[in-house]
């Protein structure tokens, strides 16, 4: 899919803060992405669904350079991500990212996870960085918990100290890379309201996800791919109800 | 009692809960627990004990000194050598160390010169024999260092310290490289995407939980090679086993002290490593839980 005012904005304020446009990314000889474009907005909730092997994630590794590209091009605030003059570690204090296997540091209690990078990272001044941690923790409903080790806690309470983590470096933008495909269904739920309550706080998310439900009642925009390319995307009204693609429709039919 | 701890109702388990219980009592008896000799253990070792000296005794001629007041005349004579093992084998250990956690950081450079390199001196050392090493120290080092205005002595104990660190440096290389492989790849990831730089990644993510994974096999590393510091009598050191054989000598090189010596060092040697072993499994013990 193309975006039609990919060049014409004329203004901060309508500038995408996450603009991808024809990208290219191979493996080896196996072609992941094949011309991939999409432009995200501040404030927006976009998500990105399709079959296994697809290159969802791979789509959002690229964002904050995990993964390095073939062609094409990737801009995250103005900033051109796949060039030689990056700095990476700016790219990565604006841009936030979750995991699917949560990844949290094991030899770190829960609030030494969520305060660590700020203090070393942006070397803030620790009393404010914990009064920050703590409300955090307290946001993703994990309050009293800080002094746990990783390994006392459950897989969704491990994936929610992820994205206090994450968010205690406040990034414009938050990555989540199938961040509940490791949870039993339970824990599921706990990890989406916290997401949810995120972008109903303006943060700007993008998120690979296999929740169709959840997609369905948070995004703003819905992109489905398959085989490298972006097959279809709009609203969820749009995608889910009148979706055009035959490997949408196929697709639509077989998880819903 | 310790018993209640190790309640059961089953009753194949009965033994072993007693058995353990009894464990616990030694364990409480004998403080840390690093020897842990069960009754049969020192039973077996009193009879070889005896069985040694007495059979040497024995066969010693009726008007020659008695085996047992021989040792007990060179202990200290003796004992003074195996200080310098523990000396020479705790030197060559914190060396190695040092020079191979280095040698096993570079080993993960992205730079390809280094890593390669590296990698290289790693095998080249790991795969020599011991005893080559040390000839090679030996043999092919000065026995001073003329600076001009000072002259630094190397002597021989020295260079054996340098040549048992070698491959003490190579295993740790290995140990090092191994931990570090083994963290998941998505802690470095994660830590990545936090906007740590590389050397922060490496040393307050990734090195600190490689710290447990590496000490087991570190103290199982020192053990072999207070057991090889033996090695240097080869080459001149005058450490217990170049003691011993000048303790035979000056006795007129009578056979049937060799048994009962040799026997003496092997159980200072035991004494001094086996508590190293338990440690050794209490550490992988300890460790293995939780991560």
């Amino acid at each position: 899919m193309s975006t039609l005012n990919k060049n014409s904005a004329n203004g901060a304020a309508n500038m995408p803060i996450v603009s991808i446009n024809n990208l290219h990314k191979s493996f080896g000889d196996v072609e992941v992405l094949k011309g991939v474009s999409m432009d995200i907005h501040k404030g927006e909730v976009v998500c990105i669904i399709g079959p296994s092997g697809s290159g969802k994630s791979t789509l959002i590794r690229c964002i904050n350079a995990l993964n390095d590209i073939n062609s094409g091009s990737i801009s995250v605030e103005g900033q051109e991500v796949h060039s030689d003059t990056l700095d990476k570690l700016e790219l990565r204090k604006k841009v936030g990212m979750v995991f699917q296997q949560y990844n949290l540091f094991p030899h770190k209690t829960v609030l030494e996870n969520v305060m660590m990078a700020p203090l070393q990272v942006l070397k803030q001044n620790k009393a404010e960085v914990k009064v920050r941690a703590l409300n955090l923790l307290k946001k993703v409903r994990l309050d009293g918990r800080e002094d746990f080790y990783p390994g006392q806690l459950s897989g969704g309470q491990q994936q929610r100290v992820a994205i206090a983590r994450s968010l205690a470096m406040e990034p414009d933008v938050m990555l989540f890379d199938e961040v509940t495909a490791a949870l039993d269904p339970e824990t599921v739920k706990e990890v989406l309201v916290t997401i949810k309550e995120l972008a109903e706080d303006g943060m700007t998310c993008i998120l690979v996800t296999h929740e169709m439900g959840f997609a369905k009642e948070v995004a703003d925009q819905i992109y489905f791919t398959d085989l490298g390319h972006i097959v279809e995307s709009g609203t969820p009204e749009v995608f889910f109800n009148h979706a055009k693609d035959p490997r949408t429709i196929e697709f639509l039919s077989q998880v819903l | 009692m310790t018993d209640y701890k190790y309640k059961t109702d089953l009753p194949v388990l009965l033994p072993a809960a007693k058995r353990l219980a009894r464990k616990d009592e030694r364990d409480a008896i004998w403080g840390f627990g690093l020897m842990r000799p069960s009754g049969r253990q020192l039973s077996v070792f009193a009879i070889f004990l005896i069985l040694i000296t007495g059979v040497a005794e024995a066969r010693s001629p009726d008007n020659q000194q008695g085996i047992i007041s021989i040792l007990i005349e060179w202990t200290p004579f003796l004992f003074e050598g195996f200080l310098f093992n523990i000396l020479i084998s705790a030197m060559a250990m914190l060396l190695g160390t040092v020079l191979g956690g280095i040698l096993g950081l570079m080993q993960i450079s992205l730079i390809p010169s280094i890593k390669h390199s590296s990698w290289f001196v790693t095998q080249f050392f790991r795969n020599s024999p011991w005893l080559c090493l040390l000839f090679f120290t030996m043999y092919m080092l000065p026995f001073e260092f003329d600076l001009g205005f000072v002259v630094i002595p190397f002597p021989d104990w020295l260079k054996a310290v340098l040549g048992l660190s070698l491959p003490i440096m190579a295993n740790m290389s290995e140990i090092v490289r191994g931990a570090i492989q083994s963290i998941p790849f998505g802690q470095w990831e994660a830590a990545e995407s936090l906007a740590f730089t590389r050397r922060q990644q490496l040393w307050q993510i990734i090195l600190p939980q490689c710290v447990k994974r590496m000490l087991a096999p570190w103290m199982n590393w020192y053990a072999i090679l207070t057991m090889a510091t033996v090695l240097a009598s080869i080459v001149g050191v005058n450490e217990v086993m170049t003691r011993v054989s000048e303790v035979l000598a000056s006795t007129g090189g009578r056979v049937d002290l060799l048994a009962p010596l040799y026997f003496y060092i092997m159980t200072w040697f035991f004494l001094y490593t086996y508590p190293i072993a338990r440690l050794t499994m209490r550490a992988e013990r300890k460790f293995n839980v939780n991560t």
